[in-house]
């Protein structure tokens, strides 16, 4: 079975690629259909070589492909674990579903195979990403995801914004890859191999405190920038540009994981470490909370679910800067479904509505979009914390944790409880304002329920989002269970023991998303102008989420324009006159000392003649003299 | 067979020239016939050269001028092979490319054909003044390459080219000379064999000034900083075949000889420049980038990236360590495919708008989306992408050379986000958005010709960069005898990775 | 009393050749004329070359000269030619006016 675990892989690239050269022969519902199932078989492959997880009758593999760069230790290998496979289940089931999905949101697209063709690419390598079985793999996913979301960001590519969004994203993931990547040259000269094998196993005897940190800190530059945390976060709002499945896929079920992955990845190089733990915890709270405040004021459906996912992603970091690994790939499963789920919705939503995508011009829909406002509300009740839905179960293990961490932990616990509460009023309102009240539409707009590719992968993610959440709960901590091979060399963290205990730990988080919600709630199922009376009374402060905390302006002003000032200045100031000036001079110099000598050049060959004799008889003359 | 690879160029050189000059539509397909031949006989010493074995091969010596030792030297190693192969490989594309020169046309096939023969030479040389006359012999081509045409500015452009190299051999020259003098004292018998002055003992102090006259000569042609400024000018004005060829393969006659040479017959010399070399290697690398984030013009820009990419392979290459230079010889020939590539792409667009401001375009991939999708895939290739070839060689200098340069190499990373920045900003400014310039609205596609032009290379991106297997197995026991060597005869100690605690303790002792 | 022809006699007629020659470039201005001049010096360094090579017993002199006449034929071809395409342009060969290159 495990030397056909390339076929994962394989399948999405084969169909890329064949769609790619054929995708326009095949005719637009086919090429969807095609890639889709693709997808979907490698997700029963999936299934089926996990098996033996499931049982608990095996502890991974790794396969070799062939040969890399044998001279840094890098093959092209497959890792086979828990913790891949479960990865690859997410990829592949949430893709599978939004691959589907796109098939009636694409519909009529004049590039719509070629859409197929990058997602198919995109789960491809999202895939390498999770399977690869030593960093430089890893890296090769890494980068190849910040390509195709670079693509798909920037599909529409007529728009401005859209350009400008896709390399901004690729520009700040690149920014992030340069501490990856001095964190992989950290690891190789620490351990002379880049693979996992050889990496984890070793790392107690090899690792000192000190170079741990080091390495952590420069995974987690790397994590923060393709995990969209802080300070790196600033292009997952504008990736919204790229169409809808591409959000719901890259930019919050998958891609955007993947700095959680990594850094659970490296569980062990953390343990090893006294700070880069803790640190990443406290980066993924404050994002957490950050971002909250900024998705309480958007008014763009996909940005508040943009800022939403950044403030998820925080509680993921979190949970594994906490050590509890378990809790954060938990969440990051059961945010993969409640996620992709919402934005699916706000796709149907924007779709049904001609393109809308400011809330404040929708409301009233749940009568026109019932499938939809249904599985919304699902998502919605699903984030928000409220139990049993999924959500409540990953969100509360990820606070168990870092309550049962205690100290410093304490603080970013209650940071996680007062995000929980914003989290609710946020979703709730934009569920309010979208679904709820009266309708608010410009004219001519006629929303209808999107078609059945559209609300079958709704209906699917809402069914996920409801009993995801089952798979690991206080107790039956079956998930934990499957993973425990990946983290046999990590001591994890657990919620605190006991049932008191969880009952005072959740009763407080769900208190908190049922304020939330009932806020939010009272707040906005009123008139337009009662709850944008509320908003204004928040006056300036409002204004300052609502424009995210002005970060763009700051890192335009502190480091685009320096930066292009600088650049400028090499080139055009100092390149051409003074280097290139210096070379032009000694070229000046030789033709100015030269016009001097020129005037020796009579152009009278007989002068020339008679020096030449001259010369000669003094040449000759010199060596008889001389010789005498 | 080497001999014949270095004559068959040149035989076709000659053949053209006994065409009559009206049958003008036969030149091109004629000097791409030649120049098969060629590539044919290169692919076979590729595949026939035996892996795993560091040092010379296929070795061809035949006496030219006894008294002084001169001799027809030719061999080839892991270190030469690639560019031989490259080299090859790129005559017949530059020349199916070529289909927008009109002016002198049978003059520019032989020129070419010359060049190839050159380029061949100088990589197969072992004796250095054959090196040097291979060497120097380059430059006629490509001066007139570049001279007749060229752009604007044609003129100012070759000259520039001819004489900054030709200062920079010359005392390349008297440093082949000095050597050969003092080894025929040692020895007795004059020699300039690569081989032979292998052997020659040097004190210091003139090992450092013969080391500092081959590196003067090969900086100028890598080229590093500060002695970058005539590749914008000659990239810019140069014809496509011109740029290809120039940024493809006469830049690594410097990174070789670096290698070849400089290390070769200096080792301690080489140990003491450490320092030198990878502060302007990485100055270079810094300062291409970020100077190129700001050009107008598309050449330009790629000939500033030039020298940000070229700054990695001499970093590898002075890193003295084996990933270090194993990449870095890697990174010349990926080097050399994807911005051969670029080039060819470039004056594909040329030839349509005959601009290659980037302010001109935009909405290029409205118009030309193949054409747009391949600059974008050669654009992810060069700014290295895993999966494609500019990727491994990067990455195995930056991760190689770190245990012996960490400071510089991160620094170095660096370079990797700035290549992000300039090329896709560019890639922005002139392929998306909406074409709103009315000359940009009606440009063809690229057509049947053109797609086979860009098709090997593009398979090359691929392939090299998915199983570089092909290109290491060749290269890396060459490289290593040459880090052997440094260590055999210098008391420096290629550093372990694993001990990297020790590396950065030294670094603060110093 | 016999005349014995040393080789100092050879030697003072080359150099007698060889001063004519050199006074005849100086002093003509017709190129063809000084293109003979040039010859005549030409082979009065042959006939040195011989003289020498007989008086010290060995070939390489007339060696020598087998090189200089291979060379001055040479010259010969393309500086005629050179002087006939310039005849033919200018109805002259003086060489005084021909002056372009002058710096």
């Amino acid at each position: 079975m495990s030397q056909f675990l390339w076929i994962i892989i394989a399948l999405p690239l084969a169909s890329a690629v064949f769609l790619h050269f054929a995708g326009r022969r095949i005719g637009e519902p086919r090429a969807g259909y095609l890639a889709t199932l693709s997808v979907a078989g490698s997700f029963a492959l999936a299934l089926g070589a996990a098996l033996p997880f499931f049982q608990g009758e095996s502890h991974g593999v790794t396969v070799n492909i062939w040969e890399w760069m044998p001279a840094i230790g890098a093959a092209l290998e497959i890792n086979w674990d828990p913790l891949a496979a479960l990865m690859t289940l997410i990829i592949t089931g949430v893709g599978a579903l939004i691959h589907l999905y796109a098939i009636g949101y694409m519909h009529g697209e004049a590039r719509f195979t070629r859409f197929f063709v990058y997602l198919n690419l995109f789960v491809a390598s999202m895939l390498t990403l999770v399977l690869a079985g030593n960093f430089a793999m890893l890296f090769m996913g890494w980068e190849l995801v910040g390509l195709c979301s670079f693509l798909l960001i920037s599909f529409w590519s007529t728009r401005p914004s859209a350009n400008a969004a896709g390399k901004k994203a690729f520009v700040v993931n690149r920014i992030g890859d340069f501490g990856f990547l001095v964190g992989l040259m950290l690891i190789f000269a620490t351990f002379s191999t880049l693979s996992y094998a050889g990496i984890f196993e070793r790392a107690e005897e090899v690792l000192s405190p000190g170079m741990a940190t080091a390495i952590g800190l420069l995974i987690l530059i790397g994590a923060a920038g393709k995990s969209a945390q802080i300070p790196l976060y600033v292009w997952l709002p504008d990736a919204m540009e790229g169409p809808t499945p591409v959000s719901a896929l890259i930019h919050a079920a998958t891609m955007v994981t993947a700095g959680v992955y990594v850094i659970a990845r490296s569980a062990v190089i953390f343990e090893i470490s006294p700070i880069a733990g803790p640190i990443v915890a406290t980066v993924g709270a404050a994002t957490a909370l950050w971002a909250a405040t900024i998705a309480l004021a958007q008014k763009d459906i996909k940005r508040v679910l943009a800022y939403s996912t950044i403030s998820q992603l925080g509680y993921m970091f979190l949970a594994v800067g906490a050590a509890g690994h378990v809790a954060g790939v938990f969440h990051l499963m059961t945010h993969a479904f409640f996620k992709a789920l919402l934005f699916l919705g706000a796709g149907s939503v924007i779709h049904g509505m001609a393109d809308e995508q400011n809330m404040e011009k929708m409301g009233g829909l749940r009568k026109a979009m019932p499938i939809t406002a249904v599985t919304m509300l699902i998502g919605t009740i699903a984030i928000s914390g409220i139990p049993p839905l999924a959500g409540f179960w990953s969100k509360d293990e990820i606070l168990g944790v870092a309550f049962s961490r205690g100290g410093w932990f304490w603080v970013l616990w209650i940071v996680g409880l007062v995000t929980a509460l914003i989290t609710a009023f946020y979703m709730t309102r934009q569920f309010v304002l979208v679904f709820l009240g009266e309708p608010r539409w410009t004219e001519g707009v006629h929303p209808h329920e999107s078609p059945r590719t559209m609300t079958l992968p709704l209906i699917a993610l809402a069914g996920l989002s409801i009993v995801g959440g089952l798979l690991n709960t206080p107790f039956r901590t079956a998930l934990e269970h499957f993973l425990e091979p990946s983290f046999e060399l990590v001591a994890l963290t657990h919620p605190p023991e006991g049932l008191g205990m969880f009952v005072l730990l959740a009763g407080l988080s769900t208190l908190a998303g049922l304020a939330g919600a009932g806020a939010a709630f009272l707040t906005y199922n009123r008139p337009a102008e009662l709850w944008g009376r509320f908003e204004a009374a928040f006056g300036r402060t409002w204004t300052l989420w609502s424009e995210g905390y002005r970060v763009d302006d700051l890192y335009w002003a502190t480091l685009v324009k320096p930066g292009l000032r600088a650049a400028e200045a090499a080139a055009f100031r100092f390149d051409t006159p003074i280097i290139d000036g210096a070379v032009n001079g000694a070229g000046r110099l030789v033709r100015a000392a030269a016009s001097k000598g020129r005037g020796l050049q009579t152009g009278m060959v007989r002068s020339y003649g008679a020096l030449f004799a001259a010369g000669t008889v003094a040449v000759i003359g010199w060596i008889i003299w001389r010789g005498a | 067979m080497l001999t014949a690879l270095i004559l068959l160029p040149a035989i076709g050189a000659v053949l053209i020239a006994l065409v009559p000059g009206r049958r003008r539509e036969l030149f091109l397909p004629l000097g791409v016939t030649m120049s098969i031949g060629p590539l044919a006989l290169a692919a076979f010493v590729f595949t026939s050269f035996v892996t795993g074995e560091p040092g010379f091969q296929m070795v061809e010596r035949e006496v030219w001028y006894e008294p002084w030792g001169l001799s027809w030297y030719l061999g080839i190693d892991g270190i030469s092979l690639p560019l031989v192969a490259l080299t090859a490989l790129l005559v017949p594309i530059v020349l199916a490319a070529s289909t927008a020169i009109t002016h002198r046309l049978k003059e520019f096939v032989m020129y070419t054909l010359l060049l190839e023969a050159g380029l061949i030479g100088v990589f197969l040389a072992l004796d250095l003044f054959l090196f040097f006359v291979f060497f120097e012999a380059i430059l006629i081509p490509m001066y007139f390459i570049i001279g007749i045409w060229g752009g604007e500015r044609r003129i100012y452009a070759a000259i520039k080219f001819f004489l900054y190299t030709a200062f920079g051999s010359a005392l390349m020259l008297a440093a082949i000379i000095g050597l050969a003098v003092l080894s025929s004292r040692q020895t007795g018998v004059p020699s300039f064999a690569y081989t032979d002055l292998l052997d020659v003992s040097l004190n210091p102090t003139t090992a450092r000034w013969l080391f500092g006259a081959f590196a003067l000569a090969f900086a100028i042609k890598v080229p590093m900083f500060p002695l970058h400024t005539w590749l914008p000018d000659a990239h810019v004005e140069a014809p496509t075949a011109g740029s290809v060829l120039l940024a493809a393969v006469l830049l690594k006659l410097g990174t070789y000889g670096l290698v070849r040479f400089n290390l070769g017959l200096f080792p301690q010399a080489s140990v003491d420049f450490v320092p030198v070399m990878a502060v302007l290697a990485v100055i270079g690398i810094v300062y291409g980038a970020v100077v190129a984030i700001v050009q107008p013009d598309l050449k330009k820009l790629v000939a500033y990236s030039s020298v940000s990419h070229l700054g990695f392979i001499v970093l590898g290459t002075f890193a003295l360590t084996s990933g270090g230079l194993v990449g870095g010889l890697v990174q010349n020939i990926n080097h050399g495919i994807t911005t051969g590539a670029l080039f060819l792409l470039v004056g594909m667009i040329y030839d349509r708008r005959h601009t290659k401001k980037i302010a001109d375009f935009g909405g290029l991939a409205q118009v030309m989306p193949i054409f747009a999708g391949l600059f974008l895939f050669t654009t992810f290739a060069s700014i290295g992408l895993p999966g494609l070839n500019g990727f491994i060689g990067e990455f195995m200098v930056l991760i190689g050379s770190f245990p012996s340069l960490p400071i510089y190499t991160i620094i170095a990373a660096s370079g990797v986000v700035l290549a992000a920045i300039y090329l896709l900003w560019a890639y922005e400014r002139a392929f998306t958005g909406v074409p709103d310039k009315p000359e940009n609205q009606a440009l063809l596609d690229l057509n049947l010709r053109e797609k086979l032009v860009l098709a090997p290379l593009v398979i090359l991106m691929l392939l090299l960069g998915l199983y570089p297997k092909v290109l290491l197995d060749r290269v890396q026991p060459s490289a290593e005898a040459i880090l052997d060597r440094i260590e055999a005869t210098t008391n420096y100690v290629v550093p372990e990775p694993g001990r990297l605690e020790h590396v950065l303790l030294m670094e603060e002792g110093e | 009393m016999s005349l014995v022809v040393t080789s100092g006699w050879y030697m003072t007629l080359a150099a007698v050749l060889f001063a004519l020659g050199a006074l005849g470039i100086l002093i003509r201005r017709n190129a063809l004329v000084m293109f003979m001049c040039i010859e005549l010096m030409l082979n009065a360094v042959n006939l040195t070359f011989v003289a020498a090579g007989r008086a010290l017993g060995n070939l390489d002199g007339q060696l020598a000269v087998f090189f200089v006449l291979v060379v001055a034929a040479a010259e010969v071809v393309v500086g005629l030619a050179i002087i006939v395409a310039i005849f033919r342009r200018r109805q002259s060969a003086s060489v005084d006016e021909l002056s372009e290159l002058a710096g």
